[in-house]
């Protein structure tokens, strides 16, 4: 007989309880009711700031957090828990539903505090806190958008979340201003000197900071709102967000008598238990000795515990990493161990470059030889080497480890005993990944990633997880092959800047030996994308791939597969019949593909070009089935006849279409348009995709379908055609530049440094100041395209490699034979393999 | 030319012409029909070197390898299955993934400029 667990509360800690508990409740002891006052399941609300780009809640789901396959937990959405009777030991909810526990756990959260300024409850004042408060905000906005000139936006309290805050207000067009009664920002997590630098820096991207200074009054003045500060400042803005710290709520333990904090919280043990042993309560809403924490971190640890306890475990509360490193509004910020320099006798190292816009400050022990903490303002790539070294040993003069050369100075990751974690996020220590590698087999970041969790959360250590794979001797080789020992991104720049024309001239001057079947398809490929003619001309013939060569897919009998090009999957009856007519006179196995195209099987080497002649002169192309290259643009039927649509799929499809074919890229391409936020191009599982928005167009990429699954993350919200095509256009390009031989954008966006941010600064903000050369690549690929198969019917040289037999021109394979099967040719195999020994 | 020891012609060897050796491009295989319907892949290196082997490829069992890439792997010239990647030795028709596996090869002369294959 199982027990119940009651969770009141669906936030990420009280998620993360259900998770672990399900995890590891293998002998199903408990079911879980859990209780959520939002209507929405768990989200990440760390990530909160980011629901401004697209307004795509879903994106901020967590992982399984319906549990809807799950039969052992209930999930209530919408229904908060209004009181709790400790002696029946049943809460009642706000709907009236009664429910009995075994064990309860509390992890209601927090609420914004406001502080009690005069007209804090006028329209256009909102809290940042949930996905419904971003809405309203949202709505406020546009309300000041539809106003005369750009509209402004009040923050109060310059802390992590007002700059948060400040951040998604401009994105959403408004001019921030930014009130913080401390003498500078961020000021629990940094100095006066980082603090200095930061609010410069701020500064920089148009948002005005109002530091040591109090919101007096807020006043309604005809529509729009006048904020009064206590310098006596006067700010005309069309909405107030309050973001002045957070209040545990707690109100539901005060009510049944468990007691709470001098200044909030439900009091706990190490444990994470109230003074009722059958209730606890974990994340900001709890006081675990005397503290609240208002991270999701030391949360998460509380549910790790209380799962532990609810299995009989003892775990408790090692206490909480208070460090922060993150990127506000492109500024990066780190914090970590004794940053204020608190402890008795300690000593601080600062490196305060106003030139570079860096702001570096190392805390040690009054001996100068145990690091206690640091500040990192402008540029935190310290911060993943550091961290870990906070209480430990320095390895030399501090001093020198904040010392520009490299990333972490003089600390290297050998310094670092087993025990220190790498990744605070999810509580991996050195000692984990080096147990992922040596004993897990894992070889690569994304094989890390996924066995110990190290680096999928925040991602800041993912560096340092590179630099531990090679310390542990992974040989993290980026040579393409024996003949050269240059990555493919590498290959590409050398064939760029020095011209090179031919394989033979770039394995002479920069390899070794003669090649083989993985770089001369590459280096085919390289040239190709740099537009070298035909793929097939000259020399470069030779380097292909077999369906390259032949343009056209080979299948298991030797025989190839034909496939024309339908752009958006839009094709008149004429040219259907066409098709049909072709695959009749060939004898072709037909079958519609999955990206709203249909190949023809069975098509030998000497009657490929036959049927492409009689294609062409149809108005067909080559659809690039065989190519590492542009497949298709799928599409729904868009806004023309679908009563959901509100944009032109199809018209847009065919037009990326016909302005990527042909395009030769590191791997397959697929691409998909959707009129409407129903997705039924699936452009979310496609390399890039688009979904048209009442406004716009939503640019996602880096999606997968196939053994990796993963789902296009939104690079751009709400952008026109024009738009669109540019960044999809130096996306494409800064891809083809940058990834590995045969590395899908999936897996080079996932090992990217920096991940989708460096993407977007690279490609919409131009942080590189590469999308000029990036968008005249892109250029000169669509103003040279030609189509392959009409130029090989045009090249007599070329269509005579389009024999059989040399020997033999007109004879087919005589191996190759067909039986029928439900009304279609098929191949007959020639038995199971069987092999001659020596 | 050199010839590997198994492929050395014979005064029985029955050869067949099978194309100019310009029509071959260098680390390029071509396709020939020998009498009695025997399909071999006929390969020119880069250093000028002609060779013939097998054209069934024993992994998939089709008639394929001549439009296998050829270059060299640890210095052995080879051609790679285009169908599933195994390379074969072009001078021995060892498989060098499968040390069990070898495929027959065919005495290669070149006169006249024009390439034959022999049946030994």
């Amino acid at each position: 007989m199982s027990r119940t667990l009651v969770v009141v509360g669906n936030g990420m800690v009280g998620h993360r309880l259900v998770q672990a508990l399900r995890d590891r409740d293998t002998a199903g002891g408990w079911r879980v009711v859990q209780f959520a006052e939002e209507a929405r399941p768990a989200y990440d609300r760390v990530a909160l700031t980011s629901y401004v780009d697209g307004w795509d809640p879903l994106r901020l789901r967590l992982d399984g957090a319906e549990f809807d396959s799950d039969d052992a937990v209930e999930l209530v959405l919408g229904d908060p828990v209004a009181t709790v009777d400790r002696a029946a030991r049943t809460v009642t909810t706000a709907s009236g539903r009664v429910q009995a526990y075994d064990a309860l756990a509390l992890a209601t959260g927090s609420a914004p505090f406001v502080p009690p300024v005069p007209g804090r409850d006028l329209p256009g004042c909102h809290v940042y806190r949930t996905i419904d408060d971003l809405d309203a905000i949202k709505a406020s906005a546009a309300r000041a958008r539809a106003g005369v000139g750009r509209g402004a936006a009040l923050v109060i309290g310059g802390g992590l979340l007002g700059l948060e805050a400040a951040k998604a207000l401009r994105d959403m067009g408004l001019s921030p201003h930014v009130v913080e009664l401390a003498p500078r920002l961020m000021p629990l997590q940094v100095d006066e000197g980082g603090g200095a630098l930061l609010k410069r820096l701020i500064e920089d991207l148009d948002v005005t900071v109002h530091a040591g200074t109090s919101t007096a009054a807020i006043e309604g003045d005809r529509g729009r709102l006048l904020a009064k500060l206590g310098n006596g400042t006067e700010l005309d803005v069309d909405l107030v967000v309050f973001s002045a710290g957070i209040r545990p709520r707690d109100q539901l333990a005060r009510d049944c008598g468990l007691p709470v904090g001098e200044r909030g919280g439900v009091l706990v043990d190490e444990g994470c238990r109230t003074e009722d042993p059958d209730v606890y309560a974990i994340g900001e809403c709890a006081n675990i000795e005397g503290r609240v924490y208002g991270l999701v971190a030391p949360g998460y640890a509380m549910a790790e515990i209380v799962a532990d306890r609810l299995l009989g475990g003892r775990a408790t509360f090692p206490g909480a990493d208070m460090s922060t490193k993150l990127k506000l509004l492109g500024v990066d910020v780190a914090s970590f161990g004794d940053a204020h320099a608190a402890t008795e006798g300690s000593l601080e190292v600062v490196v305060n470059d106003a030139v570079k816009g860096t702001y570096k400050k190392l805390v040690v022990s009054d001996d100068a030889k145990t690091l206690l903490g640091g500040v990192l303002v402008g540029d935190a790539a310290d911060y993943a080497t550091l961290r870990p070294m906070v209480g430990r040993a320095l390895p030399g003069d501090p001093g020198a480890l904040l010392a520009p050369a490299g990333g972490g100075g003089g600390v290297g990751v050998d310094a670092l005993p087993d025990e220190a974690q790498v990744c605070s996020c999810n509580a991996v220590t050195k000692g984990d990944v080096r147990t992922a590698v040596h004993e897990q087999g894992c070889a690569d970041i994304p094989a890390v990633k996924a066995c110990t969790r190290a680096g999928t959360s925040c991602g800041s250590c993912v560096p340092m997880l590179k630099q531990l794979l090679t310390s542990f001797g992974v040989e993290q080789s980026k040579a393409l092959c024996e003949h050269f020992s240059q990555s493919r991104a590498e290959l590409f720049e050398i064939v760029r800047v020095t011209g090179a024309t031919t394989f033979s001239e770039l394995v002479e001057r920069h390899g070794t030996g003669r090649g083989c079947d993985i770089c001369k398809p590459a280096v085919a490929s390289i040239l190709a994308s740099l537009g070298n003619g035909h793929i097939l001309a000259g020399e470069q013939g030779v380097l292909q791939d077999t369906n390259d060569k032949f343009l056209a897919n080979i299948q298991r009998n030797g025989t190839y597969s034909v496939v024309p090009r339908i752009p958006g999957g839009e094709i008149t009856p004429e040219k259907l019949i066409v098709i049909g007519q072709v695959a009749r006179d060939f004898g072709l196995y037909t079958k519609i593909t999955g990206g709203q195209r249909i190949d023809l099987f069975g098509a030998t080497v000497d009657q490929l070009p036959v049927i492409w002649k009689r294609l062409v002169d149809a108005g067909f192309e080559s659809g690039h089935a065989y190519g590492k290259s542009l497949r298709t643009v799928k599409s729904c039927v868009g806004s023309t006849w679908c009563r959901y649509g509100v944009q032109d799929s199809v018209g847009l499809a065919v037009e990326l279409e016909l302005r990527y074919r042909g395009l030769r890229s590191p791997h397959k391409l697929k691409s998909g348009v959707s009129g409407c936020a129903r997705e039924c191009a699936e452009a979310r599982g496609k390399d890039f995709g688009v979904i048209a928005t009442d406004n716009g167009w939503n640019l996602y990429v880096g999606g997968n379908g196939g053994t990796m699954p993963r789902h296009a993350d939104l690079l751009v919200s709400e952008v026109d055609k024009e738009t669109l095509l540019k960044v999809i256009d130096r996306f494409l390009v800064f891809y083809i530049r940058t990834a590995d031989r045969l590395q899908r954008t999936s897996a080079w966006l996932d090992a990217m440094e920096g991940g989708l941010d460096h993407l977007r600064d690279v490609v919409v903000h131009d942080s590189l100041g590469l999308c000029a050369e990036l968008e005249a690549q892109m250029a000169a690929h669509v103003d040279g395209y030609a189509d392959e198969w009409a130029a090989v019917l045009q090249d007599p040289e070329k269509l005579s490699r389009f024999t059989s037999f040399v020997n033999a021109p007109g004879s087919p394979d005589p191996a190759v034979s067909f039986r029928e099967e439900r009304g279609q040719r098929v191949p007959v195999l020639l038995g199971t393999p069987e092999v001659a020994s020596r | 030319m050199t010839l590997a020891q198994d492929t050395a012609p014979t005064a029985r060897t029955a050869w067949t012409e099978v194309c100019p050796l310009a029509r071959l491009r260098p680390e390029e295989g071509v396709a020939a029909l020998l009498p009695g319907g025997v399909q071999v892949a006929v390969f020119r290196t880069h250093d000028g070197q002609v060779y013939a082997l097998d054209n069934l490829d024993p992994f998939s069992r089709a008639n394929i390898l001549s439009r296998g890439i050829v270059g060299d792997l640890r210095g052995v010239p080879v051609v790679a299955s285009p169908m599933h990647k195994q390379h074969f030795d072009l001078r021995t028709g060892a498989c060098l993934e499968d040390d069990a596996v070898v495929v027959a090869t065919f005495p290669v002369r070149v006169e006249g400029g024009t390439i034959s294959v022999g049946r030994p």
